[in-house]
C-alpha cells in the first residue's frame, strides 16, 4: 500500500514537470530558458556541496573537478551507448531518455568514486589544509583531462558525432533530477546521519567520543556531494556542443563556493536560492563579463564582513514561517 | 575480573610527562574518584582512556581486554563514555537531537534507508527519539527537549552532556569535573544522580572533581595524583588525612573545601 | 651532465624566488594561522609596480638608446615596488582581514579567498589582461661556467634574495618587532596580556612579507620576461606549499621549502616533460599533506581537549 502511495507521488511530481516544461518550452525566450536550465544545475551543484562544506563543516574548493569527471564521463559514455541502444529502442525519446539516464548516473559514480579517491586521504586535515589539498586535486583533475588526447585534451570533447554531443538536457530532466537530489539529500540532512554530520561540524571530538564514525561519515558525505556534482556535470555537458577542460577552472569551484555562502552554510534551502541567484546573475552580468568576478569577490568579502551567515545561515526557509525557529533534524514521519 | 584497569600507562607531550607510571583498578559497579590538583594531568588520563591520545606505553584494560591505540569512537562503541570538562554539547542541535546522536548502536538502517525514508528507518527514529527522551527524564531534561542546546543554562548543559553519554548504554561512565559550577544544593542533587547511576543503572562511574563534597561523599575509592604520578589512593577517609594528599594541594585540608 | 647542473641552476633561482614568497605566507600564518590567499597577488602588483616605476623613471629611453639602466634607478625601482606592495597588504590586513579576525576558521579563509579573487580580477582591468613584457631593469649577460649558462639575473637573484633573507634573520632575531613577531606566533592572546600591541605587529608582518614578495615579482619579471595579471595564481599557489613543505609558520622551512619547490619543478620539466611541470607542486602538496603534515621543519602541535 505504501509502496503505491509512493509511485503514485513520483508519478504525480513528474506529471507536473512534464506540464511545466511544456508551458516553459512555449511560453519563454531561448534567453530565459538557458537561464532556467543553469538554475537547476546550479541547484544541483550547490545543494551537493552544500552537504560537505555546510552540513557537515569540511571545507572544499575544488568541486569542479568532480563536476568534470561527472561531465567528461557522461558524455563519453552518452556518445558511445547511443548506437547500440538506438538499434534496440529506435531513433526516438525513449532511446535518448535511457541514454541519457544512464550517463548521467554512471558519470555520477564516476564522480562519486573520485570523490572516495580524493577524500579518504583528505579528510584526516584540518580546515585551511583540507581546503587547499581540495583545490590542488581540482587541478589535478583538470591537468589531467586537458592533456587526456582520447577526450579531445584542451580541445574538448565533442562526441562521435561531428555535430557535437547532443542536446539531451532539457527542462523535463533538468528538475526532475532536481527534485529527485534535493528530496534525497534533504532527507539524508533530517535523519540520524545528517545529525552525525552536524555533530562533526559542531565539535568533532565530542562525536567521535560519542561513537560516531566521524572518517567514513565524512568520506561518505564527500563522496556523495562529489556524485552529485557529476550529475550536475552530465546535465550542463549536454547543453553544449562539448565538454571542455576550461569549463572547469578553478572559478567554476569558486562559483559554487558563493551560491552556498550567499544562502547560508548548511541550509538546503539556502543553497537552492544561491544557486538560481548564480545563475540569474551571470546572466544578468553578462555585459559586465569583466567585471563579474571583481563583483563576486567583492560580495565574498563583504558577506563574510556583515553577514557570514548568508540569507539563511543554516536553517530552512520553512523554520522563519513558522512562529520559533528551530533546527528540527529529527526526522521519520 | 576488574572493569577498568590501568598499568603503568606513560603519556608524554613533547618535554613534558604528562602521566608517568600510572596504575589503578576499577571495579565494576563502584563510584572511583580520581582527584588531584591542577594540572597533575586528570583530563590527559581520561583523554588517554578514551582513546583522544595514545599512551607511550602502558596498558589499558576493558574487562581484560587492552584498548589502549583504540580510536575514541571505538572506544565509545565497546561501552566507554565520558563527559567533557569544558562542555561539549552540539549547540546547534536541540536538546533531544543532542542525545539522538549518540543512538549510533540502536541505529540499524542504512543512509539509503535514510535517503527513502524507508519503514526501517522510521522504526530507527522512533526508537531513537523513545529512547533520548527516557534519558531526558531521568536527567531532568524532558521539557527542554526541543530547545537548542546552545541556549540552554550551565547547569542544564552539563546534566544534557550526562545523558548524551548514557545514550551510548555505557558499562563505565567518565565524568570529567560534572560539578564544575554548581553550588551546594546542586551539588547535593548531583550526588543522588550519581548514586542512582550506579544503583539503578548499573553503571561503573570514574569521577574527576574538585569540589570534595562531591568526592568524599560519593567515592568508594579515590586515587590521588600529582604532576603526572600516583601520590595516593585509599578510601575516602584515607584520602582525607593522607599527609602526601594534604601536602599536594598544598596544605589546604580537604574538609575545608567541602564546607 | 651539464643538463642537470643548468636545471639546479635555474631550479634554485626560481626556488629563491618561491622562497622570498613562501617568507610571507609562513609568517603570516605562523601569527595568524591564516592563509592569506592574497599574497600572491600582491606578488603580481609588486611586478608591476615594477614595471611602471621603471618606466616612470624613464627605461624605454635607455633600453632605445642601447645604454643600462642605472644601477640607482634599479634600486629605487625595488624600493618603490616593495613599498607599494608593503602598503598594500597593511591596507588588505586592515581592510578584510581584521574585521573577522574573531570570527569562526572558515570565515577568514573565504575573505581570503575573496581578496584574491578581487585582486586577481581588478589586476586584469587594471593592468590589462594581455601579458606585458618585463622592461631591463637589468640588461641580461651571459657568461659561461663549464658548460653551464649562468645569467647576471640569474646571480642577482640569488643576491638579492640572499641579502633579504638576511635581513629577515637580522629582524626576526635582533630587533624588538621580531621578538614581537616571534611571541605572537607562539600565544597571541599571552602577547596582548604582556602589553604587545597586536595590531602593530600584525601590520609589521603583513608589511614586510609583502615588501619581500614585491621583491620576488621584480626579480621574476627579469628572469621569465613577461607578466601578466595571474602571475600570482600559480606561484602563489606553489610558494604556499613551499611554505607548507618547509613547514608552516617556520622562516627557514619557507626557504628550504622553496628552493626545494623550485628544484622540483625545474627537474621534472627538464627530465619528465614540461607538461607536468605544475602538476608536480601540486603532488608534492599532497604528499606532504598527508605524510608530514607539519612539514620539514615544523613542529607537531597537539590540540588540548
Amino acid at each position: 500500500m505504501r509502496a503505491l502511495i509512493r509511485a503514485a507521488t513520483i508519478a504525480g511530481v513528474l506529471l507536473v514537470i512534464y506540464l511545466l516544461q511544456l508551458g516553459f518550452e512555449s511560453s519563454l525566450n531561448d534567453y530565459v530558458q538557458r537561464i532556467v536550465l543553469l538554475s537547476g544545475i546550479n541547484i544541483i551543484l550547490a545543494v551537493g556541496l552544500n552537504l560537505i562544506n555546510g552540513t557537515t563543516g569540511q571545507f572544499s574548493i575544488g568541486h569542479a573537478g568532480f563536476m568534470a569527471v561527472g561531465a567528461y564521463g557522461a558524455a563519453y559514455l552518452g556518445a558511445k551507448l547511443a548506437p547500440p541502444l538506438h538499434s534496440l529502442l529506435g531513433p526516438g525519446a525513449l532511446a535518448n531518455g535511457v541514454i541519457f539516464n544512464i550517463a548521467l548516473l554512471m558519470g555520477g559514480l564516476f564522480a562519486g568514486i573520485s570523490g572516495l579517491i580524493v577524500g579518504m586521504p583528505s579528510l584526516r586535515l584540518r580546515g585551511d589544509y583540507l581546503a587547499v589539498v581540495t583545490l590542488g586535486f581540482g587541478e589535478i583533475i583538470r591537468i589531467l583531462f586537458n592533456n587526456a588526447s582520447f577526450l579531445g585534451a584542451a580541445t574538448g570533447y565533442f562526441g562521435d558525432d561531428p555535430s557535437g554531443l547532443p542536446a539531451y538536457t532539457n527542462f523535463f530532466w533538468v528538475f526532475a533530477w532536481v527534485t529527485a537530489i534535493v528530496v534525497l539529500i534533504h532527507n539524508l540532512t533530517f535523519s540520524q546521519t545528517g545529525r552525525s554530520l552536524i555533530a562533526i561540524r559542531e565539535d568533532e571530538i565530542a562525536a567521535e567520543a560519542m561513537a560516531t564514525p566521524t572518517t567514513r561519515l565524512k568520506v561518505t558525505a564527500f563522496a556523495i556531494s562529489a556524485a552529485t556534482a557529476g550529475i550536475a556535470g552530465g546535465l550542463f555537458a549536454h547543453m553544449q556542443a562539448g565538454v571542455r577542460p576550461e569549463d572547469f577552472r578553478f572559478e567554476k569551484s569558486i562559483d559554487m563556493i558563493v551560491m552556498i555562502i550567499v544562502g547560508g552554510l548548511g541550509s538546503i534551502s539556502g543553497a537552492i536560492l544561491g544557486g538560481i541567484f548564480l545563475a540569474v546573475s551571470l546572466e544578468l552580468m553578462r555585459d559586465l563579463q569583466q567585471y563579474r568576478l571583481v563583483l563576486y569577490a567583492l560580495l565574498l568579502i563583504v558577506i563574510m564582513i556583515v553577514r557570514p551567515q548568508g540569507l539563511l545561515g543554516s536553517r530552512e526557509l520553512h523554520h522563519f514561517l513558522r512562529r520559533r525557529p528551530k533546527s528540527g533534524t529529527v526526522g521519520g514521519a | 575480573m576488574s572493569l577498568l584497569e590501568l598499568r603503568r600507562v606513560e603519556k608524554i607531550f613533547g618535554g613534558l610527562r604528562a602521566v608517568h607510571d600510572v596504575s589503578l583498578v576499577v571495579e565494576r559497579g563502584t563510584i572511583f574518584g580520581l582527584i588531584g590538583p591542577n594540572g597533575a594531568g586528570k583530563t590527559t588520563l581520561f583523554n588517554v582512556i578514551t582513546g583522544v591520545y595514545t599512551p607511550e606505553s602502558g596498558a589499558i584494560l576493558l574487562s581484560g581486554k587492552d584498548i589502549a591505540g583504540l580510536r575514541p569512537a571505538a572506544i565509545a562503541a565497546l561501552g566507554v563514555a565520558r563527559t567533557f570538562q569544558n562542555i561539549r554539547i552540539f549547540r546547534a542541535m536541540t536538546v533531544e537531537e543532542n542525545v539522538m546522536v549518540a543512538g549510533h548502536h540502536l541505529h540499524t538502517a542504512s543512509i539509503v534507508d535514510a535517503m527513502l525514508r524507508s519503514r526501517r528507518y522510521a522504526a530507527d527514529e522512533h526508537a531513537l527519539s523513545k529512547r533520548a527522551r527516557e534519558l531526558l527524564e531521568i536527567l531532568g531534561l524532558a521539557e527542554l527537549a526541543a530547545e537548542l542546546a546552545g541556549s540552554l543554562p550551565y547547569g542544564s548543559q552539563r546534566r544534557l552532556e550526562i545523558a548524551r553519554a548514557l545514550m551510548l548504554s555505557p558499562q563505565l561512565l567518565l565524568l570529567d569535573e560534572p560539578a564544575a559550577g554548581m553550588n551546594s544544593q546542586e551539588a547535593r542533587t548531583l550526588n543522588d544522580q550519581i548514586r542512582f547511576l550506579r544503583d539503578q543503572l548499573g553503571l561503573t562511574v570514574v569521577l574527576v572533581e574538585h569540589n570534595m563534597a562531591v568526592v568524599m561523599n560519593v567515592c568508594e575509592k579515590i586515587h590521588v595524583v600529582d604532576h603526572g604520578e600516583t601520590i595516593a589512593e585509599g578510601t575516602p577517609a584515607e584520602i582525607k588525612v593522607h599527609p602526601k594528599v594534604l601536602a599536594a594541594y598544598l596544605g589546604e585540608e580537604p574538609e575545608e573545601a567541602a564546607s | 651532465m651539464t643538463q642537470f647542473f643548468q636545471q639546479i641552476i635555474n631550479g634554485l633561482s626560481l626556488g629563491s624566488i618561491y622562497a622570498l614568497i613562501a617568507l610571507g605566507y609562513t609568517m603570516v600564518y605562523g601569527i595568524l594561522k591564516l592563509i592569506n590567499f592574497a599574497h600572491g597577488e600582491v606578488f603580481m602588483v609588486g611586478a608591476y609596480t615594477g614595471l611602471y616605476a621603471a618606466g616612470a623613471l624613464g627605461i624605454d629611453a635607455y633600453e632605445a638608446s642601447g645604454r643600462a639602466f642605472p644601477l640607482y634607478l634599479a634600486l629605487a625601482v625595488l624600493v618603490a615596488a616593495m613599498a607599494a606592495a608593503a602598503l598594500l597588504g597593511v591596507l588588505i590586513e586592515f581592510l578584510a582581514y581584521r574585521p573577522v579576525r574573531t570570527a569562526p576558521r572558515l570565515t577568514p579563509l573565504i575573505t581570503a579567498i575573496g581578496v584574491s579573487l578581487f585582486l586577481q580580477n581588478a589586476g586584469m582591468l587594471v593592468f590589462s589582461p594581455n601579458p606585458q613584457r618585463y622592461p631591463a631593469i637589468l640588461r641580461e649577460v651571459r657568461f659561461e661556467l663549464f658548460g653551464v649558462i649562468v645569467t647576471n639575473i640569474k646571480l642577482t637573484i640569488f643576491g638579492v634574495a640572499l641579502a633579504l633573507m638576511f635581513g629577515l634573520h637580522l629582524l626576526v632575531q635582533k630587533t624588538w618587532t621580531g621578538r614581537a613577531m616571534r611571541a605572537l606566533s607562539f600565544n597571541i592572546d599571552a602577547a596582548k596580556l604582556m602589553g604587545i600591541d597586536t595590531n602593530r605587529v600584525i601590520r609589521s608582518t603583513f608589511a614586510i612579507g609583502s615588501a619581500l614578495a614585491a621583491a620576488g615579482g621584480i626579480l621574476f619579471g627579469l628572469d621569465q620576461i613577461t607578466i601578466n595579471p595571474l602571475m600570482g595564481v600559480l606561484t602563489g599557489l606553489k610558494a604556499f606549499v613551499a611554505a607548507v613543505l618547509g613547514g608552516i609558520g617556520s622562516i627557514p622551512g619557507a626557504v628550504v621549502g622553496g628552493l626545494l619547490i623550485g628544484l622540483a619543478e625545474q627537474l621534472t620539466a627538464g627530465y619528465l616533460s614540461p607538461a607536468y611541470r605544475d602538476a608536480i607542486t601540486f603532488v608534492i602538496l599532497i604528499a606532504i599533506l598527508l605524510l608530514k603534515p607539519e612539514g620539514l621543519l615544523g613542529v607537531v602541535r597537539v590540540e588540548k581537549v
